[in-house]
């Protein structure tokens, strides 16, 4: 469960590129709930999960992961309860470390790294059992470095890392933005495959319409650093992108509205 | 080259391969720059020489001086993530504060060991001649350490340290403290160079302030050399690659100022050791453009 309350992130305040990125940014996702986030560039998808994951700070405002408050503590403190897919598919692994090595990396998230040995025999047993699922022959190819992988295999392989310990949420962000339509499609079906198999608490981003009504329960949109659409259940059934479409750009033309009117 | 100079050559190629060791765990595993090296070595060499020079045991001597590295590799580590300093300029910091710790801690600019106890005194039998005993206890003390370290970086601890150095960003999003692993890293890493300062002390007669002068680049040359002798990605292989190259290199050294037609001298060492690294890390270029060329 994510409880995200009145998050003001502002960049380089006081200059005169100065930009508001969250504006009172709240957003409450319920255990076991997959939301998909949209919103034009800009508009603080990426902002606002790097402040639920950590990597940035937040001016205002409180985060809480499973009711634990963990505003003020760093990402690899939070890690415990965060998992995450990057965008870039070179991002989410070490691409010096073999296959195995990267996922038991994973597979020690959130627990205390001793002097044990880093990859051990029933786990190596178990990742190749993982890969195999995967349906890309990467069972076979546990000692090969990471690096030797394309973008799509990588990111198959960064989901099922997530996946490797219980987390309160997942955060995918436009983890499909680097692939090809093909590949993007078959990382994405996985990903619903991956969350649905463990009931995963999910938020993903993504900058496409489609993607954000194909998956999950629950779509929010973001625009000037608030969440400006937040629909789900049936009236979400019925939307197709043209609808979605038609919202945003209505959003968008009120906020202008709203602007021109300060300005004025 | 005579066998004993050979022989020579060996010692010292496995005293320097401690500081090659050093030297890949920051630079390669941790990615960090770390001229702390050429403060640790004479650190570690300036330690052990006063205390036995005093009347401690060799062997406690030793240990005392691999702790004095860890702690300078801990402070330039603790410079970078702590006060944010940039990587490069925290090892520079460091290196020229321990010129005059060093300074300090021998109470002058050398201290002799000539007719002192040490470490390969005590373990030397009598029926054998010290310019064979030195390499043979030396080339012990490096398999323990190439070992101890395979052990060490296939641990969970250790792969920390590694996904550290190699994406610090995944390595946090996967719950690794990274700044406490470059810490452990650096102090690692100058742990074994103040060991090999030591240990350098030990068998050279003494330690004395300029010894550390260019122990970055004869450790970075060794590592360099090795990895183009054997190339892996594989800790193991890469460590032994260090050790190997560490010592090929010293055995160039003393055969380019061995041979009298070359008409080099002991004072070209370091113009030697440049041009050396200069080949070593042309050659990888120059193979990659011939196969592509060819392709």
């Amino acid at each position: 469960m994510l409880s995200a309350q009145d998050l003001f992130i502002t960049f380089n305040p006081g200059t005169p590129i100065e930009t508001r990125a969250l504006r009172g940014m709240s957003l409450e996702i319920p255990a076991g709930q997959f939301v998909t986030v949209i919103g034009s560039n800009g508009a603080g998808k990426s902002t606002f999960l790097n402040a639920i994951s950590g990597d940035l700070g937040v001016d205002t405002g409180r985060i809480a992961i499973d009711g634990l408050d963990v505003t003020r503590r760093p990402v690899w403190e939070r890690a415990e309860r965060v998992a995450r897919v990057f965008q870039d598919p070179m991002a989410g692994t070490c691409e010096d470390l073999t296959i195995e090595e990267n996922m038991a990396l994973a597979q020690q998230r959130g627990t205390r790294r001793g002097l044990r040995g880093a990859v051990k025999a029933a786990e190596r047993a178990m990742f190749r059992e993982r890969l195999a699922t995967l349906g890309l022959g990467l069972e076979n190819r546990l000692t090969d470095r990471i690096g030797l992988l394309s973008g799509g295999q990588r990111q198959a392989v960064s989901l099922l890392m997530a996946a490797l310990q219980p987390s309160r949420i997942l955060l995918l962000d436009e983890h499909t933005a680097a692939l090809d339509p093909r590949t993007a499609d078959f990382v994405l079906q996985l990903t619903a495959r991956i969350v649905a198999e463990n009931q995963l608490t999910t938020m993903m981003v993504t900058h496409s319409m489609r993607q954000a009504l194909d998956v999950g329960q629950r779509t929010v949109m973001l625009h000037q650093g608030q969440v400006v659409l937040d629909v789900a259940g049936e009236e979400r059934s019925r939307m197709d992108v043209a609808d979605l479409l038609q919202m945003f750009e209505k959003v968008r033309g009120e906020k202008l509205a709203d602007d021109a009117l300060l300005l004025g | 080259m005579s066998l004993f100079s050979l022989l020579g050559a060996v010692e010292i190629g496995l005293i320097f391969s401690l500081v090659a060791l050093g030297v890949f765990i920051s630079f390669r595993l941790l990615r960090f720059p770390d001229l702390t090296v050429d403060g640790s070595f004479p650190l570690g060499g300036a330690v052990c020489a006063i205390l036995i020079s005093g009347g401690t045991n060799p062997w406690l001597a030793t240990l005392a001086a691999t702790a004095a590295g860890a702690a300078a590799g801990l402070l330039t580590g603790w410079l970078n993530v702590k006060l944010k300093i940039m990587d490069l300029l925290a090892s520079i910091l460091m290196m020229i504060a321990l010129y005059s710790v060093n300074l300090r801690v021998m109470g002058g600019p050398n201290v002799p060991l000539i007719n002192d106890p040490t470490l390969f005194t005590q373990l030397q039998p009598e029926s054998m001649a010290d310019y064979v005993a030195r390499p043979l206890i030396l080339l012990v003390i490096v398999i323990a350490a190439k070992l101890l370290l395979d052990w060490f970086f296939a641990t969970e601890r250790g792969l920390a340290i590694r996904a550290t150095g190699s994406n610090a960003r995944m390595a946090r999003a996967q719950g690794i403290n990274t700044g406490a692993m470059v810490l452990l890293g650096m102090a690692v890493s100058n742990a074994l160079v103040g060991l090999a300062g030591a240990l350098f002390a030990q068998t050279q007669g003494g330690s004395d302030i300029s010894m550390g002068i260019g122990t970055i680049v004869i450790g970075l040359a060794a590592v360099i050399v090795g990895e183009s002798i054997l190339p892996s990605r594989r800790i193991a292989w890469a460590t032994l690659a260090v050790v190997l190259g560490a010592i090929v290199y010293r055995f160039f050294i003393a055969a380019a100022l061995n041979s009298e037609f070359i008409g080099l001298k002991a004072q070209d060492l370091n113009l030697v050791t440049a041009l050396l690294v200069t080949i070593a890390l042309v050659i990888p270029q120059l193979k990659r453009k011939l196969s592509s060329r060819k392709a």
